[in-house]
């Protein structure tokens, strides 16, 4: 029978079937951090049980550690705590950690990719939503809560009712100033903040083909954001290139061996998904978002919609009011205080390339703070091996240590109450940057220009 | 976990839609290392100022009270933080009625022992208008029979079969999954491993 990427992948994991529909699902490698842990730990050992495969899980901290000074004791007590507890359960239980100043450490869904962790086929879980990143491998990867983090611990399985499958296709080629992360925003506001619920995402045409394995990271990135469990893309050579030599993928005939098998990960031609959209990529343009949530997305050069969609108006308002903006409103012109360019969506080598590429012998704007912060340790020491921090630096971005930083506001890089962040992160949620904070979520490209100008604009204009 | 059969009471209407994670229980809350506590802290910065001092929200007005919460649509989209499920049981809400969830909300929800009930948009706006009109209207949730009812207005709603036997007798996946061990095992064995 003709199978979907996602169908191949889905049963090539399933133990056995129970009922309900519900699939017993082997999940290939644990990813862990320390937010989301200590109560998986803490429930196993009270239910006295051991880690069922300690050698498939990698742990690193990432959401609450500071970004500055990274090798002084965190001075926060809740979140030292939090760090340390990650460390003692590594050790009692023996798991592979990366901590603070570990060449390897950074945000999870950054180090999987590049350590080879993330491989095509493999069922790749992680209590955190943004797992769904390393789908664009052709990996089945998903984000899971506290009670599911112990369940693979303490069985290696999930119990899963099988998702339905759609495919996205953006053919064509991309406009001028189009990346990734304005691809991904684009879907979403077309889809809205819950159109991919109970789907699981396939991203196919040659807009996606044409993406670097670092770009199709952020478009699966976001899958989560208009509520899909996951997205993934077909493994081609632009993959096994990107796997090739990486510290834990396999080596030598294992390699060819694996190239051979992951060649066969793609959907059949006749197969068929429950729902379908086909976007073309002349559509495109940078985008912006306006609202509190990722699916209040617009054309940077476009206008705050009147209504949105089915959305109750009284939703609609109170999210335009929360972000100080009127409907049929444009952006154009609108200072922005703070840039942060950063998360698991837009902190990789590539993210940074594109911002000191345009920010090299320009100047922030003076009333702008202006925060780099790379996804991880390998990021960080490539950017220095280029001299990209230096270009950023003389630019006056604040270059930090990895780490999830801003993205989320839980250490003290945060947003101060009603200013404006145009960030590369991936939640524009209210307070998401901290209390009263506003969030408008772009492209690295985006953030970079809006940096210099000390507003929005339309950003074609600034391109050679 | 707790067992879950039936609740009555009468309940909190929250109509927003597209209430995230983010907005039940913040980050900066999640520090705590262990499951406890965060009740507190549930809709934290739509209950308090920075000052601590209250805000006009539905928490902070004695007129609503009970353990049954009735929020607009795409309930607990965002973040997979199972705190968000903690916050709302610790708080002392046991049914969250809606006309649609997010995916990984709805699962961690059933985890513990919190029930998510899906009901139609048109359900669910009389509901929140009885309740806005009478804050003492009394709503029945049946795990068993899967019904809800309120003023003699009934709506059905879906519970996966399996679920619905964990919710009923306490059970979590857990157990199930440490007794299948060997099954596992043979698995690991014949599984495709690269
Ligand atoms: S960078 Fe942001 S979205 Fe990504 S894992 Fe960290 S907190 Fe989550």
């Amino acid at each position: 029978m003709a199978k979907t990427l996602f169908d191949k992948v889905w049963d090539a994991h399933v133990v056995k079937q129970i009922e309900g529909g519900i699939d017993v699902l082997y999940i290939d490698r644990h990813l862990i951090h320390e937010v989301t842990s200590p109560q998986a730990f803490a429930e196993l050992e009270a239910r006295g049980l051991e880690l069922f495969r300690r050698d498939k899980i990698v742990a690193t901290p990432d959401h609450n550690i500071p970004t500055e000074n990274q090798h002084l004791p965190i001075k926060d007590a809740l979140s030292r705590l939090q760090v340390d507890k990650l460390l003692e359960n590594c050790a009692k239980h023996k798991v592979e950690l990366y901590g603070l100043g570990h060449p390897f450490q950074g945000i999870v869904h950054v180090i999987g990719p590049e350590l080879g962790i993330t491989l095509p086929g493999r069922t790749m879980v992680c209590g955190d939503s943004h797992t769904s990143t390393h789908g664009a491998f052709g990996a089945i990867a998903f984000g899971i809560g506290t009670s599911q983090v112990a369940q693979v611990m303490a069985s290696q399985c999930l119990l899963q009712s099988r998702p339905k499958t759609m495919r996205i296709t953006v053919d064509g080629e991309l406009n001028k100033g189009v990346s990734a992360k304005d691809i991904i925003l684009y879907i979403i506001s077309q889809l809205t903040a819950a159109g991919g619920t109970g789907y699981f995402v396939e991203y196919a045409g040659s807009a996606i083909k044409s993406l670097s394995m670092e770009a199709r990271m952020t478009i699966c990135n976001m899958s989560i954001e208009m509520g899909a469990r996951g997205g993934m893309i077909a493994p081609d050579q632009t993959t096994f290139d990107y796997i090739k030599g990486r510290e834990f993928a396999p080596k030598g005939e294992a390699f060819e061996k694996a190239v051979a098998y992951w060649e066969t990960l793609h959907t059949d031609a006749d197969a068929t998904f429950d729902l379908e959209y086909n976007f073309p990529a002349a559509d495109i343009e940078p985008m912006i978002t306006y609202g509190t949530n990722p699916g209040m997305g617009i054309k940077i050069k476009g206008t705050i919609p009147e209504t949105l969609g089915l959305a109750s108006q009284d939703s609609y308002h109170k999210a335009l009011n929360y972000m100080g903006f009127k409907p049929g409103e444009s952006l154009l012109g609108k200072e922005i205080s703070h840039v942060f360019i950063g998360s698991c969506t837009n902190s990789r080598i590539e993210d940074l390339r594109v911002v000191a590429n345009y920010v090299k012998g320009k100047q922030r704007a003076a009333h702008v703070q202006a925060m780099i912060v790379p996804g991880s340790k390998q990021v960080e020491k490539q950017a220095i091996a280029e001299g990209l921090d230096l270009i950023l630096k003389e630019a006056g971005f604040e270059l930090r240590e990895p780490g999830c930083s801003a993205c989320l506001g839980m250490n003290e890089d945060k947003v101060p109450a009603g200013a404006y962040c145009v960030s590369t992160s991936n939640r524009n949620f209210e307070g998401r940057q901290g209390p009263g904070a506003r969030t408008l979520l772009a492209s690295p490209l985006v953030a970079a220009i809006t940096a210099v100008q000390g507003k929005i604009v339309d950003i074609t204009e600034f391109l050679n | 976990m707790e067992k879950v059969v039936k609740v009555i009471s009468s309940a909190v209407p929250l109509a927003n839609e597209d209430i995230d994670t983010d907005q039940i229980i913040p980050a900066r809350f999640l520090k705590a290392t262990s499951r406890e506590g965060f009740g507190d802290n549930l809709f934290r910065d739509w209950r308090y100022n920075n000052d601590n001092s209250k805000k006009d929200f539905v928490l902070n007005d004695s007129t609503y009270a009970g353990s049954i919460l009735v929020a607009g649509k795409n309930f607990g989209c965002g973040s997979s933080r199972e705190h968000a499920a903690w916050a709302l049981y610790d708080y002392g809400f046991r049914v969250v009625v809606s006309s649609f969830f997010a995916d990984i909300f709805k699962g961690n929800a059933l985890n513990n022992g919190l029930l998510p009930v899906q009901v139609s948009e048109e359900y669910l706006q009389g509901l929140l208008a009885a309740v806005k009109a009478d804050p003492s209207t009394e709503v029945q949730v049946d795990l068993e029979s899967q019904e809800i009812e309120f003023n003699g207005k009934k709506a059905t709603f879906e519970v996966n079969p399996y679920k619905k036997v964990c919710l009923i007798n306490g059970y979590d996946d857990i157990d199930y999954l440490v007794s299948i061990k060997e099954e596992i095992t043979a698995f690991e064995a014949s599984a495709i491993t690269i």
